[in-house]
C-alpha cells in the first residue's frame, strides 16, 4: 500500500459543527416516554409550536462530537502548555482538585431554591469563604453575589452611591448630588463603564512619570467639592505599589467622598498587606484570578465585594448569615441593600473552587504564593532590563512593565513581539495595556512556572530583540507556526458575519 | 506549597540573584504602616484527602441533593451527555483566557461562533453574542440596550417575569434614567395582559417572560404587533430554555430581543450558578448588542479563522461611553451549552421538549384529580404549572419532603405572599413517572 500525503490535515482543517451535519445522524438516546401520550392538539395549540422543524440545527453522532471538540480544543493555548503571562490577567495554575470538588454531586445536584434547612452544606461553604474574604482582604462585609469582576465592580460603585445618597440624603436637590468618579488614566477600562452604569460622571486622574496617581492632581479634583469617590487598582496596572495609598484615601474621604479598590491584583497582596487597613471602603475580588477559578476562555468568572461596616448595609441582598452554631440561612431584610444583581446567590460552582484554593493553601500557603509570584515577576524585570525599555524605574509587585521603544527603530511594535512569542512556545504578554504606556507589554508570570521556564521565556524576549535588529522581517511575519496567521480584523469588522447560514443563504445575503 | 514549583531553596537563590536577603524584602514599596504584620487568621492547609473529606461533608448536608425534585423557576434538571463534562474539563478548553490572541485561540473562537449560530436557530433571531452572565443580567442589558435603541426611557416589564429577574433589572436601572412599569397577569389565564393604552410615545420596550414565571405560553404575535405599533421594542425572556425545541421561537413571533438562561443546556442546577445568558437580537442592532462577538475573518493565504469583533462597541476602547462594562462571560459554560445542543442536535433538542412537555401534562392530569388541588391557570403550558392547594403550600411541602421524600415544587408564597396555597410544579424529561406518581401519592396523602 502506498501512502500518498495528504493535502488536507483532517484536525488543522476542522469545519464548523453545521457543515459537519448529516442528515440522519444522532449522538443521543433517550428513555422511551413512560407516560400516556397526550394528543398533539391537546398538550399544545399549532400556533405556538415551532414550524421550522430545528432546520439547520446539526445532525452528528457521537463520535462526531467528539471528534470536532477535541480537534479545535488543540487550536488553544492553555495554562497546562505553559506560561501565559497575560498581565493582570493573573493565569495561575487551575488545579484539579478543585474541579472535582465543584462537581460532588450534593453540590452540583442542589437547586438553588431547595428549602434552606436542606441546603445548609451549600450556605455553609459561601459563609466560610465569606469569612475567609473578609480576613484576606481586612473588610467585614462581603457578597458572593456579583458573577465577574466588572460585575463586582458595577456593585461596589452602586453601594458609594447609595452609601452617600443615604448619608446627604436623597431628598435633596438633584445638582447637589455628589457624581463625580474619579478615576486613574491607567485604570482598566472597565471601571469607567462601571462608573457611567452607576450614573457617575468621570473625570480622569493623571498619572506621574513614576506611573503613580498624582496626588496634586487628586487634591485639585477633590477641591471641587463634588466628588463621590475615587476608582483605584492597587497595585496599578503599572505593576507598582501606590505607596502613598493612605494618603489618598485620606484626601478622597476628606472631600466627602468613598474609596472604591479594583482587587484585580490582589494576589500581590495575599497575606502581605490588606486593603481595609490601606483606608480602602470597599473592592472587589476577581476569584478567577487570585483564587485560580479557571478563565474556561473568558469565563465564568466571580467578583464577590467586600466592604467596610459602614457600607454593609448597602451590600446585595440575599446576604448568607450564620444564625446558629451550624445553621445559616439567606437574609433578604436589609432595607438599604442596592437590591440584587444576579438571580439567585451567584457563581456558586466558583465559589467552591474559591474555598478549596484557600484551604488547600492554608494561611502560610497564600503568603508564599504571593512572595513566589511577585519573586518570579522581579526574575523577569532584572532578565530583560538590559534589552527592554522600562518606563518606570520602581521596583514591580507581581507583574512587570515594559514598552517596544527600543525595537520600534527597527519597524517592531509590541503586537509584533507578542505574535513572534508565539512561535517560542508562549503566549504573549498583555499587549497595549496600561493605555498611558505606549507600546505597553505587561507581563505576569504568576507563582505557577518555575525557574528554568521563567529563563526560557526571557530567552524567547531576549532573542526576539535580537531579531528585531538582524531580522526584523521574520518577526513582523509572526506568528509563523499557527494554525492561521495574523487574521485581517479590520476586515472583519467592516463587514461582520457573526453566524453561519446555509451556503444558498449565505450566497444571498 | 505543592501548586508552587520553585521550592524554597530555588527561590532563596533567585532573592539572592537580586541582591534581596529574604522574601519580605519583596514588598519594600510597602510603606510599613499598611504591612500586615501577623499570619493571616484562615485555616491551616489541608492535604488533598481532607480536603475532599471536608467537602464531602458538607455536601452530604444538602438532602435536597438526593430527592426527586419538581422545583423549576429559572434552573431546571435535564440530562446532561456525558461527553459534554468530559469535553469541557480538557485542558485546553477551561485552562484558556479570553481569546485576545486569535491564531492561539481558534479553539475557543470557533466554539463561540457555532454557539452564536446555534442560539440564533433556536431563538430564530439574527444576531447571538458570546454570552451573557446568566438569563437575569441578560434581561437587565436588554432594558438597558432598549433605551439606546429607541432613546425613549420607559419599560414595561410582565408582572409574570421572573420575580428576582424583575429585581436585577431594578438595580441595574437605578441610575440609567429608565423607568419601569408594570404589566399585570391575568389570573384566570395566567398571561399578561397589554392594555394598548399603556403604550404610550415614551415606551421603550415591552418585556415579557415565555413560558412565563407560573408556566404559561404568553401570545407573542400579538404582542408583537401592538408594541411595534407603538414604535417600541418586544424583549422576550426565556427561563426554561429546553421549551425552544417545541415553542414556536421568540423570533418568528415577532421578537426584537431575545434573552435567555441557557443553563438547561447541559449545566448542573449547582445552587444557582454558574449558568449562561444568551443574548440575541435583529441585524439591525447588531451593533447595540452588549457583550463580546466572534464573527469570520482570513489570513493572508486566504484561510478562514474567527477573532472578536466589533470590539469598537466594548469598554476598552470606548471606556465610559461602551454599551455595557461585562467583560468575562460565561465562556465555558456557553461551551458546554454548544456541545448539548451539537450532541442533541435536530432531532434531540425536539425530542427532550417533547417528553418533557408530555410528561408535564401527565402530571397535570393527576395532580387536578386529586380532590381539593385544582390548575388556577387556563393558558396552554410547557413543563411547569401552577397548583393551587387546600392549605398552605409552603408547610405542605415540608410535609412531603418529610414524609415522601420528594421536593414538590415551589411555594409562590416565597415571592407573593398573597399566594399562600399556590406552588410552582416543574417536571422535565429526567422525571420518571413513578417520581410523578410518588409526588401525586404524597399530596393525595397530606
Amino acid at each position: 500500500m502506498t501512502i500518498t500525503k495528504a493535502t488536507t490535515h483532517v484536525t488543522q482543517n476542522e469545519a464548523l459543527v453545521f457543515e459537519r451535519s448529516q442528515t440522519g445522524r444522532r449522538g443521543y438516546r433517550l428513555p422511551a416516554l413512560d407516560v400516556e401520550e397526550t394528543s398533539p392538539d391537546e398538550l399544545l395549540p399549532a400556533e405556538l409550536r415551532r414550524e421550522d422543524d430545528l432546520e439547520g440545527v446539526p445532525e452528528l453522532s457521537e463520535p462526531d462530537v467528539v471528534r470536532h471538540f477535541t480537534r479545535i480544543s488543540t487550536w488553544n493555548y492553555n495554562i497546562d502548555l505553559g506560561l501565559y503571562p497575560l498581565g493582570s490577567c493573573t493565569m495561575k495554575y487551575n488545579s484539579r482538585l478543585n474541579e472535582k470538588v465543584a462537581r460532588i454531586p450534593g453540590f452540583a445536584n442542589l437547586h438553588p431554591l431547595a428549602p434552606e434547612e436542606d441546603a445548609q452544606g451549600a450556605l455553609q461553604v459561601m459563609y466560610e469563604l465569606q469569612q475567609h474574604l473578609a480576613e484576606i482582604t481586612g473588610l467585614p462585609g462581603v457578597s458572593l453575589q456579583p458573577a465577574a469582576g466588572a460585575h463586582g465592580e458595577m456593585t461596589g460603585v452602586m453601594m458609594i452611591r447609595a452609601a452617600l445618597d443615604a448619608r446627604d440624603g436623597t431628598t435633596s436637590d438633584e445638582a447637589q448630588r455628589r457624581k463625580l468618579m474619579l478615576i486613574p488614566d491607567s485604570a482598566h477600562g472597565t471601571n469607567p463603564a462601571s462608573a457611567h452604569l452607576s450614573g457617575f460622571t468621570v473625570k480622569t486622574i493623571r498619572s506621574t512619570s513614576e506611573g503613580l496617581t498624582d496626588l496634586e492632581h487628586l487634591r485639585e479634583l477633590c477641591a471641587a467639592g463634588e466628588v463621590a469617590g475615587l476608582m483605584l487598582t492597587n497595585p496599578n496596572t503599572c505593576g507598582i505599589f501606590e505607596r502613598n495609598i493612605r494618603e489618598i484615601c485620606d484626601i478622597v474621604h476628606g472631600a466627602g467622598g468613598l474609596v472604591y479598590m479594583d482587587g484585580a491584583n490582589m494576589n500581590a497582596l495575599v497575606g502581605v498587606a490588606r486593603p481595609g487597613d490601606m483606608g480602602v471602603d470597599v473592592i472587589h475580588l476577581n476569584l478567577h484570578k487570585t483564587f485560580s477559578t479557571p478563565h474556561g476562555g473568558g469565563g465564568p468568572g466571580s467578583g464577590p465585594c467586600c466592604c467596610t461596616a459602614e457600607l454593609e448595609p448597602f451590600l446585595p441582598v440575599p446576604r448568607v448569615v450564620k444564625t446558629g452554631a451550624a445553621a445559616y440561612k439567606l437574609d433578604s431584610e436589609r432595607p438599604q441593600s442596592i437590591g440584587r444583581v444576579k438571580a439567585f446567590y451567584g457563581n456558586f460552582g466558583m465559589h467552591l473552587r474559591a474555598l478549596a484554593y484557600i484551604l488547600t493553601h492554608g494561611h502560610d500557603g497564600l503568603r508564599e504564593a504571593t512572595e513566589a509570584a511577585v519573586l518570579n515577576a522581579r526574575y523577569i524585570a532584572q532578565g530583560l532590563a538590559e534589552t527592554f525599555d522600562r518606563p518606570f524605574d520602581s521596583p514591580p509587585m507581581h507583574e512587570c512593565l515594559f514598552t517596544d521603544k527600543r525595537q520600534t527603530r527597527k519597524g517592531v511594535h509590541t503586537l509584533d513581539i507578542a505574535k513572534r512569542l508565539i512561535d517560542y512556545g508562549f503566549h504573549p504578554m498583555t499587549i497595549y495595556f496600561p493605555l498611558i504606556v505606549q507600546g505597553a507589554m505587561l507581563i505576569e508570570p504568576t507563582e505557577s512556572v518555575g525557574r528554568a521556564e521563567l529563563q526560557q521565556f526571557v530567552d524567547a524576549m531576549k532573542e526576539i530583540a535580537r531579531e528585531a535588529v538582524e531580522d526584523a522581517q521574520t518577526v513582523l511575519d509572526a506568528p509563523h507556526t499557527t494554525r492561521v496567521g495574523r487574521l485581517d480584523e479590520a476586515a472583519a469588522a467592516r463587514k461582520p458575519v457573526l453566524r453561519w447560514r446555509p451556503a444558498e443563504k449565505a450566497a444571498g445575503a | 506549597m505543592r501548586y508552587i514549583p520553585n521550592s524554597p531553596e530555588e527561590r532563596q537563590e533567585m532573592l539572592r540573584g537580586l541582591g534581596l536577603g529574604s522574601a519580605a524584602e519583596l514588598f519594600d514599596s510597602i510603606p510599613a504602616d499598611v504591612l500586615l504584620k501577623r499570619q493571616l487568621d484562615t485555616p491551616a492547609a489541608l492535604a488533598e484527602s481532607e480536603l475532599l473529606e471536608l467537602f464531602e461533608s458538607m455536601a452530604a448536608k444538602n438532602a435536597a441533593a438526593r430527592r426527586p425534585s419538581f422545583l423549576g423557576a429559572g434552573a431546571y434538571s435535564h440530562y446532561a451527555p456525558t461527553i459534554v463534562d468530559s469535553l469541557i474539563q480538557r485542558s485546553e478548553f477551561f485552562t484558556a483566557y479570553t481569546p485576545y490572541q486569535p491564531e492561539i485561540s481558534q479553539g475557543t473562537l470557533q466554539a463561540i461562533f457555532e454557539f452564536q449560530t446555534l442560539v440564533c436557530q433556536l431563538t430564530g433571531m439574527d444576531v447571538a453574542n458570546a454570552s451573557m452572565y446568566d438569563g437575569s443580567t441578560a434581561m437587565a442589558e436588554a432594558v438597558l440596550m432598549a433605551e439606546r435603541v429607541t432613546r425613549r426611557s420607559r419599560v414595561l416589564v410582565s408582572a409574570a417575569v421572573h420575580p428576582e429577574y424583575l429585581q436585577v433589572a431594578e438595580t441595574y436601572v437605578a441610575h440609567a434614567g429608565i423607568e419601569l412599569g408594570r404589566l399585570e397577569v391575568d389570573e384566570a389565564s395566567g398571561r399578561t395582559t397589554l392594555d394598548p393604552s399603556a403604550l404610550e410615545k415614551d415606551v421603550a420596550a415591552v418585556v415579557v417572560q415565555s413560558p412565563n414565571f407560573f408556566g404559561c405560553v404568553e401570545e407573542l404575535k400579538s404582542f408583537a404587533e401592538q408594541v411595534h405599533a407603538a414604535g417600541a421594542l418586544l424583549v422576550v425572556v426565556v427561563t426554561e430554555a429546553a421549551s425552544l425545541g417545541l415553542l414556536r421561537s421568540p423570533g418568528a413571533c415577532g421578537a426584537d430581543i431575545v434573552v435567555a438562561e441557557g443553563q438547561s443546556f447541559g449545566v448542573p442546577v449547582s445552587f444557582g450558578g454558574p449558568y449562561v445568558g444568551l443574548f440575541a437580537t435583529r441585524e439591525k442592532y447588531a451593533r447595540q448588542i452588549p457583550g463580546r462577538l466572534a464573527g469570520v475573518a482570513y489570513d493572508k493565504e486566504g484561510r478562514r479563522g474567527f477573532v472578536l469583533t466589533l470590539a469598537t462597541r466594548e469598554q476598552h476602547i470606548r471606556r465610559e461611553k461602551a454599551t455595557s462594562n461585562i467583560c468575562t462571560n460565561e465562556g465555558l459554560i456557553a461551551l458546554a451549552a454548544t456541545i448539548y445542543m451539537t450532541t442533541l442536535g435536530r432531532r434531540g433538542l425536539q425530542e427532550v421538549a417533547e417528553q418533557c412537555a408530555q410528561k408535564a401534562a401527565y402530571a397535570r392530569r393527576q395532580i387536578s384529580a386529586i380532590e381539593g388541588f385544582s390548575l388556577p391557570h387556563s393558558a396552554p403550558v410547557f413543563n411547569e404549572f401552577v397548583v393551587r392547594a387546600p392549605s398552605d403550600a409552603a408547610s405542605l411541602l415540608r410535609r412531603l419532603a418529610e414524609s415522601h421524600n420528594v421536593t414538590g415544587g415551589l411555594a409562590l408564597s416565597r415571592y407573593s405572599p398573597d399566594r399562600p396555597n399556590d406552588f410552582l410544579v416543574c417536571v422535565t424529561e429526567t422525571n420518571r413517572r413513578a417520581d410523578i406518581d410518588a409526588l401525586v401519592e404524597g399530596l393525595k396523602a397530606s
